[in-house]
């Protein structure tokens, strides 16, 4: 058995990796690959007659294999099937890092999760509050109740949109631009944000399609996600290369957090760094970038 | 647990394990092929044996055929067999209890 250490709620998630929990042959290594995240599918990867035996695969999974700093999340079947309740069960008593709510359309969703995720950590013993949780958005309704299911437990670390479902509810396919779903990735930002919580793109499913692929995660960081969920191991290099502050990001970032803390002491609050006005709000940026860079192994510093 | 009828749990695909369980004739029997065979055989055979005895199995025919996989998922695929054949493998499964 190994234990795991206990999950944290705001951390690097560049790269989301969903695997199939029923395929023995994909997730066994998957740490290997250097995603952020895997997300163990029980939900559209696992055929109906094969739910029952994903959950055991899942159980043994997490149970025997060391996955490291690699956080492991579960995606769950939505509230309308009959595989919910046992699916948390089973993340919880398997000690899952966190858990994906498919489908969610309302801060109700969340709250019905939350409960039958709280009584089964009293069930296993299992420190109350310690499994996260994150949703995906995959409907018009769930777009437009974003905050609100942003906003509904000190356990949402994130908020994703499932690409599949929207498009198709939306009666549209992905464009090359992205205006297919500019709007609705826009207002889940916002919403998550606004929250305080992390965003994340959906899949890009086409893996011949490379040029799309980097067009879409270069227009993901320009809209200002934390990350993406990914197919296929091949995919996350480039993410991972996007996401990567540059060397003078890093630099600017070291001067304005050093600066704005020495002049806080001071009792100044604006001043200039290399001829750029800098004041109190570019703090938390510059500290992300430095948390960012301390990732990449490009700061070692003791700033953050 | 008493083997209530046939059932199969697990796929031929590549580190994966195909076990089929049946209603015995007073004690266990194994029937066990893996293209490790062997390498891992008598490893195989006490995993699969170990689970049953967890699970208080102890009067069935089973029938795995092993395709490389690891022992994690021999134990799951051996309950899942077990808790299917008693039409008990959907919910409010013992996790950490017997299946652990």
């Amino acid at each position: 058995m190994i234990p795991r250490p206990r999950p944290e709620r705001f951390r690097l998630r560049r790269t989301m990796m969903f695997m199939n929990a029923q395929k023995p042959g994909l997730f066994k290594d998957a740490y290997i690959y250097g995603c952020d995240s895997i997300m163990l599918d029980l939900e559209d990867a696992v055929a109906e007659n094969q739910k029952d035996a994903a959950r055991f695969s899942l159980y043994h999974a997490l149970k025997t294999i060391d996955y490291g700093d690699t956080e492991v999340i579960v995606r769950i079947n939505g509230l309308d099937t009959p595989h919910w309740q046992e699916d948390i069960r089973v993340c919880v008593a398997a000690g899952a890092d966190g858990i994906r709510i498919a489908k969610c359309e309302s801060a109700q969703d969340v709250k019905t999760v939350e409960a039958a995720v709280e009584a089964a950590e009293k069930e296993f013993g299992v420190e109350v509050g310690r499994t996260l949780l994150m949703a995906a958005l995959e409907s018009p309704k769930g777009i437009l109740n974003a905050y609100e299911i942003c906003s509904a437990s000190d356990r949402m670390f994130g908020v994703a949109i499932s690409g599949g479902d929207f498009r198709k509810s939306m009666q549209t396919v992905p464009q090359p631009d992205g205006v297919d779903m500019l709007f609705a990735r826009g207002q889940m930002l916002l919403a998550a944000r606004a929250a305080g919580i992390q965003c994340f793109d959906t899949v890009f499913t086409d893996l011949d399609d490379e040029e799309g692929f980097r067009r879409e995660v270069l227009q993901n960081k320009a809209m200002g996600f934390d990350g993406k969920s990914l197919i296929n191991p091949k995919q996350i290099r480039f993410v991972h290369e996007v996401y990567a502050p540059s060397e003078k990001e890093v630099i600017q970032a070291e001067k304005i957090v050093r600066t704005v803390r020495e002049n806080a002491a001071k009792g100044l609050g604006v001043f200039t760094v290399d001829g750029k006005m800098i004041d109190i709000a570019f703090l938390p940026g510059a500290e992300r970038t430095l948390r960012l860079a301390k990732a990449y192994g490009m700061y070692e510093g003791d700033l953050v | 647990m008493k083997i209530q009828k046939p059932a199969v749990a697990g796929t031929l695909e590549s580190s994966d394990v195909q076990v089929t369980v049946e209603p015995g004739t007073g004690s266990v029997e194994l029937e066990l092929s893996s293209n490790v065979m062997n390498q891992y055989g008598r490893q195989i055979k006490e995993t699969v044996l170990a689970t049953l005895e967890r699970l208080d199995v102890n009067d069935a025919r089973v029938t795995v055929v092993d395709k490389g996989a690891l022992d994690c998922t021999i134990a799951a695929r051996v309950e899942c067999a077990v808790f299917r054949s008693c039409g008990a493998s959907d919910k409010d499964l013992p996790w950490g209890g017997i299946i652990r």
